[in-house]
């Protein structure tokens, strides 16, 4: 078998993406607690450890909160800019689009700096509700995104045909826009949910005094004996990942087989 | 096929105008279509025929003017509650219902019972002679099936009239011809005004009672297809439906319905004019048009019992059951299409050959 450079340069390419994270599970199980080879056994200790942890599961409730909430409010304006921008024209509509979808390409440091300055000076006290609002800010951007291809694969005669035989807007769109586009809005929320629960600048600028995870983690690691339980922590997170695009793409699989569309790839 | 006039008029349009901005698709359409009449709206693409069959459906809304479904003005009325049902070009079958699940769709708010919603749904399917096919994902249907779970769909809520927007175009030659007979047999069985939106003047022909063809927004002429074939109201008219030759002519005289004409080639003749349907004036000057089969190829022995002119033959086209030639009459560099039918015996003449052939001023149309 000959080895090109381009092949070469793939695998190489590969092993530097993955290899990290292939890393994270070995060290969870290793007993020792210094992160280097070689191993030194088996331990389960770590897992347990990081159970008992209250803080994390107090950063933990509160990730759980602000992604669940942020990626259901972000999916529904997106829901309605995704519409707004392919079945309707009004004035201004580039511009306007191009201003909802500017968070996407904003520096995030950018967004929290000018919305703590905001938040203080306005008198709203930093919460998890904060957090929220700055996360729906860059989340809303990929859920019109998202949205936006969704529904322009509908055909606008699907929608017509449902008033011709009878049925309001809101029923139209109930019972043939929201069946179809629905493939759309599950991976905007877990598109969603993913950024929220891993972005870090606006959790941390506008937190207050409550942690989430990515600012929990980020802490535990001034303290060298607690880095084995964020490493089982990771390999949790890591599985919880595949199980949740395992999931997705599930779905995404059988939405297509139950409308005879193509497959034109997913998450895998 | 003539459609009895005595019937009461189902749609009325009254001086409709439509503009998009600046660009006016509607202009100043007036006509009215009878109840249980099959009528079509033919043109080329972007002649306001799609949007004309959407002003009835309530998708498009008018600029000024008025249409009226059966007497009623449908200023204000949105289409979920218009007597009218749509079959659409792209058929709009719900992907992700079966295929009684489509046709029962409208049936959503029917107070019946569910075994009587049921019952009505195969009784529909088996209109279109789709029955037993229910249970089926829409999805896995034929374009003709899809067609005709459409049809079905739009038939079940027994609307007045029946939109139809070029349900054929996506159907391969084969599959279009079984369906214009199969829809001109179902328009009759129902009784209900079909209007349908075709460019194909073919179509229009074979399933219309009356056909209105547009073009820019306009009604060019509206008439019964034997009609809008022979007496075309403007060339652009005979352009578009089917083959027709002109001739530059000279108006030399007119009076009493008749009119004394010159063209090169057929000469001085008297026309009758009086039945002639006048429409625009032309650009170029007045034309005599006359359709390829009005002009005959004399053999030997043969005589006109009208006119004949001396021609030769530039082109000819074998078409098993035709033959189509190409001639320039002598006096004229008109290139002019004449089709014969081939009869056992006669030979296929060839190129260059001298001939005399027949005409009749009475086929001949005067196009001012």
């Amino acid at each position: 078998m000959k080895f090109s450079a381009l092949k070469t340069y793939a695998i190489v390419y590969l092993i530097f993406l993955y290899a990290p994270i292939v890393l994270l599970p070995i060290f969870a199980f290793n007993d020792s607690k210094v992160i280097a080879f070689p191993l030194s056994g088996f331990t389960t200790e770590w897992f347990s450890q990081m159970w008992q942890d209250d803080l994390l599961f107090r950063a933990v409730k509160n990730s759980a909160i602000i992604a669940v909430s942020s990626a259901v409010l972000a999916t529904c304006l997106g829901v309605f800019g995704a519409r707004a921008s392919t079945r309707f024209r009004f004035p201004a509509k580039a511009g306007i689009m191009g201003l909802i979808m500017l968070p996407m390409v904003l520096p995030e440091m950018i967004i929290s700096m000018s919305m703590l300055v905001i938040l203080l000076g306005i008198g709203v006290p930093l919460s998890l509700f904060t957090i929220i609002m700055g996360h729906v800010l860059i989340t809303t951007p990929f859920a019109v995104a998202i949205l936006s291809s969704a529904f322009q694969s509908l055909d606008k005669s699907l929608e017509e045909a449902a008033y011709d035989l009878g049925e309001t807007p809101l029923s139209t769109f109930r019972l043939i826009i929201l069946p179809l586009v629905m493939p759309g809005i599950v991976s905007s929320l877990l598109i969603c949910f993913t950024i929220s629960i891993d972005e870090f600048i606006i959790a941390y600028f506008l937190g207050g005094n409550q942690t989430v995870l990515s600012v929990y983690i980020y802490g535990q690691f001034r303290f060298p004996a607690k880095v084995p339980s964020i490493l089982a922590l990771g390999t949790i997170l890591v599985g919880l990942s595949i199980l949740l695009l395992t999931i997705a793409e599930y779905f995404r699989r059988r939405g297509i087989a139950k409308t005879g569309g193509k497959d034109t790839g997913g998450f895998l | 096929m003539t459609f009895s006039s005595d019937k009461p008029n189902m749609i009325e349009f009254k001086d409709v105008h439509k503009y998009y901005g600046d660009y006016h698709a509607l202009r100043g359409i007036t006509a009215t279509i009878k109840a249980g009449e099959f009528f079509s709206l033919l043109g080329p693409s972007g002649c306001g025929k799609t949007t004309l069959l959407r002003t009835i459906a309530g998708f498009e809304g008018i600029s000024s003017g008025a249409v009226l479904i059966d007497g009623k003005s449908m200023e204000n009325v949105p289409a979920n509650v218009r007597p009218t049902n749509m079959v659409f070009q792209s058929y709009a079958i719900f992907p992700h219902m079966t295929v009684g699940e489509n046709v029962g769709f409208g049936l959503r708010k029917d107070p019946r019972s569910k075994a009587e919603k049921a019952a009505a749904v195969e009784e529909a399917l088996a209109m279109v002679g789709l029955k037993g096919y229910g249970g089926r994902a829409a999805h896995a249907l034929s374009g003709g099936q899809r067609q005709r779970v459409a049809l079905a769909r739009a038939l079940i809520l027994k609307p007045k009239v029946l939109l139809l927007d070029e349900p054929l175009s996506a159907l391969d030659k084969k599959m279009r011809e079984h369906m214009q007979v199969e829809l001109i047999k179902l328009q009759r069985q129902v009784g209900i005004t079909f209007i349908l939106v075709t460019h194909d003047q073919e179509e229009a022909l074979v399933m219309s009672d009356r056909i209105a063809v547009m073009f820019e927004g306009e009604i060019a002429q509206l008439a019964d297809p034997e009609t809008l074939y022979r007496k075309p109201a403007s060339r652009k008219v005979a352009d578009f439906i089917g083959t027709m030759n002109f001739l530059p002519a000279k108006i030399l005289s007119e009076a009493g319905g008749k009119a004394e004409v010159e063209t090169p080639g057929f000469g001085r003749f008297t026309l009758d004019v009086e039945d002639q349907i006048t429409g625009k004036p032309s650009e170029g000057g007045p034309t005599v048009g006359f359709r390829p089969e009005t002009l005959t190829i004399l053999f030997d022995g043969q005589t006109a019992p009208d006119h004949e002119s001396p021609a030769t033959i530039t082109e000819v086209v074998y078409y098993g059951d035709m033959t189509y030639y190409d001639i320039k009459l002598d006096g004229s560099d008109e290139p002019l299409r004449l089709s014969m039918r081939n009869v056992f015996g006669r030979p296929v003449l060839d190129i260059g050959t001298r001939t005399r052939v027949a005409w009749a001023p009475g086929a001949l149309v005067l196009f001012r």
